[in-house]
């Protein structure tokens, strides 16, 4: 049988690449499942052996950004994600190199990402891994997930585009993963530059090895397959496409069976590990970042693979990301573990999501008008 | 034939560009794309909405035709 990972679109049925393309997503997806609950048993916060949303939050702390004392670490699994989507797309001569399509309004929707997901407290991917995990407020966020995609779904429906990105110089697209590794050589060799959480989530972390390995393995399969969070539930809704939810779902079962065998499972609302049950508001910080991710074309996970391939555009929408844990953190937008969001944490979310949908909303009819 | 030009454009609108242009010409038409996300859910929609796709490169990306 052929390499389930690599599409052959010249040489099969395209009957063939249907099925091999889900057998590779769950695949990936099972990997992920596993990878994660072995990070959580080698040191990574429950339910957190990958967060995206958390970890560039994290980051963002170590390099003085927010000093929220607690959530403070230079997340290795976020800059071997970047390393390993960077690596195999030049390997596979993959890489492409490009920018232009409304990087500034790409910053603003990162941000507002990222804002939505610290007001739930987690990124889509992490909102799987609770769901594995028995955490019931994370079905509150799927719900919330869901309504922002299809919300999403009817602008693209309706003509949504932030417009079409350009060939760049190689610099450009080589640019974000060439940080990422300035990042990760810094933390070795000066890690007193940095500041480290002595308790709380940022305390808790994999050995920098396993979860450097952790994150290039998932970097490497997740930029092969095209996986994504947001990807699988907006394709069902659009086209009836059910290929990449079987990567969503793999994750799933996956972590499900691994949180059964290693003791983690815990089901219910109450007492789960960094999460709260405010209900409207985990609802509506999922929605944001529902909504957020069908604009930006893939969920946060999905922008750092993209920017690691040359996608000066996504590199953009994680620096909002970033500069959006930042603002979280030092107004207070962000909510805490058990208590859940404060009034600032509240407004922001309601804000963001108006303005997510004023952006939807104007790009939209320009481009309906333009199309006549 | 009618060709419809999706270079640069982020998924998945290029599927949805080939949705909306297949309903006004069913007899099939050429995508252009760069992205292998793309190169591979427009042959994948075209397929599953019952037309046959080739996909050839061309210019730096890929020409995706969808015939009856």
């Amino acid at each position: 049988m052929k390499n389930p990972l690599r599409f052959h679109l010249h040489d099969g049925s395209v009957a063939d690449m249907k099925i091999s393309g889900k057998i590779a997503l769950a695949i990936s997806g099972a990997l992920i499942g596993v990878i994660s609950v072995v990070l959580v048993v080698f040191g990574n916060p429950a339910n957190m052996g990958f967060c995206i949303a958390c970890f560039l939050r994290d980051t963002a702390g170590a390099m003085h950004l927010h000093t929220a004392p607690i959530v403070e670490y230079v997340r290795p699994e976020i800059i071997g994600i970047v390393l390993g989507s960077f690596l195999i797309s030049v390997l596979r001569k993959d890489f492409n190199p490009h920018a232009g399509s409304s990087p500034v309004l790409r910053f603003i929707i990162g941000f507002i990402v990222m804002i939505g997901a610290l007001v739930f407290l987690g990124c889509p991917l992490r909102m799987v891994l609770r769901l594995g995990g028995g955490d019931l407020n994370a079905f509150v966020g799927l719900l919330g997930f869901i309504t922002g995609i299809a919300v999403g779904c009817a602008f693209l429906a309706n003509g949504f585009s932030l417009g079409r990105s350009y060939k760049a110089a190689r610099l450009e697209g080589a640019a974000f993963p060439a940080m990422t590794i300035l990042l990760f050589v810094v933390f070795m060799a000066a890690p007193s530059l940095f500041l480290f959480s002595e308790s709380g989530p940022g305390s808790m972390h994999a050995p920098v090895a396993l979860s450097l390995l952790a994150g290039l393995i998932v970097g490497l399969i997740s930029e092969r397959t095209r996986l994504c969070m947001a990807g699988g539930i907006r394709d069902i809704i659009l086209i009836r496409d059910f290929t990449l939810i079987s990567g969503f779902a793999a994750i799933f079962v996956f972590t499900l069976i691994g949180n059964l065998l290693a003791g983690n499972f815990h089901l219910g609302f109450a007492d789960q590990p960094v999460s709260h049950s405010a209900h409207l508001w985990n609802y509506l910080g999922m929605v944001a970042v529902g909504l957020g991710s069908v604009m930006l074309g893939g969920c946060p996970l999905r922008q750092l693979i993209l920017a690691g391939e040359g996608s000066g555009d996504s590199a953009v929408a994680v620096l909002g990301m970033i500069a959006g844990a930042a603002f979280a953190h030092n107004f207070s937008l962000a909510s805490s573990a058990n208590a859940g969001p404060g009034l600032n944490g509240k407004i922001a979310t309601v804000a963001g999501i108006l303005v997510l949908l004023a952006i939807a909303a104007i790009v939209t009819y320009n481009n309906r008008r333009k199309d006549g | 034939m009618v060709e419809i030009d999706c270079r640069g454009l982020s998924c998945p609108e290029p599927v949805i560009k080939t949705k909306k242009t297949l309903k006004d010409n069913p007899e099939g038409l050429d995508v252009l794309v760069d992205d292998r996300a793309a190169r591979e859910n427009v042959p994948r929609y075209a397929e599953a909405v019952g037309y046959k796709a080739s996909v050839s490169e061309e210019g730096g990306g890929w020409r995706v035709k969808i015939r009856k």
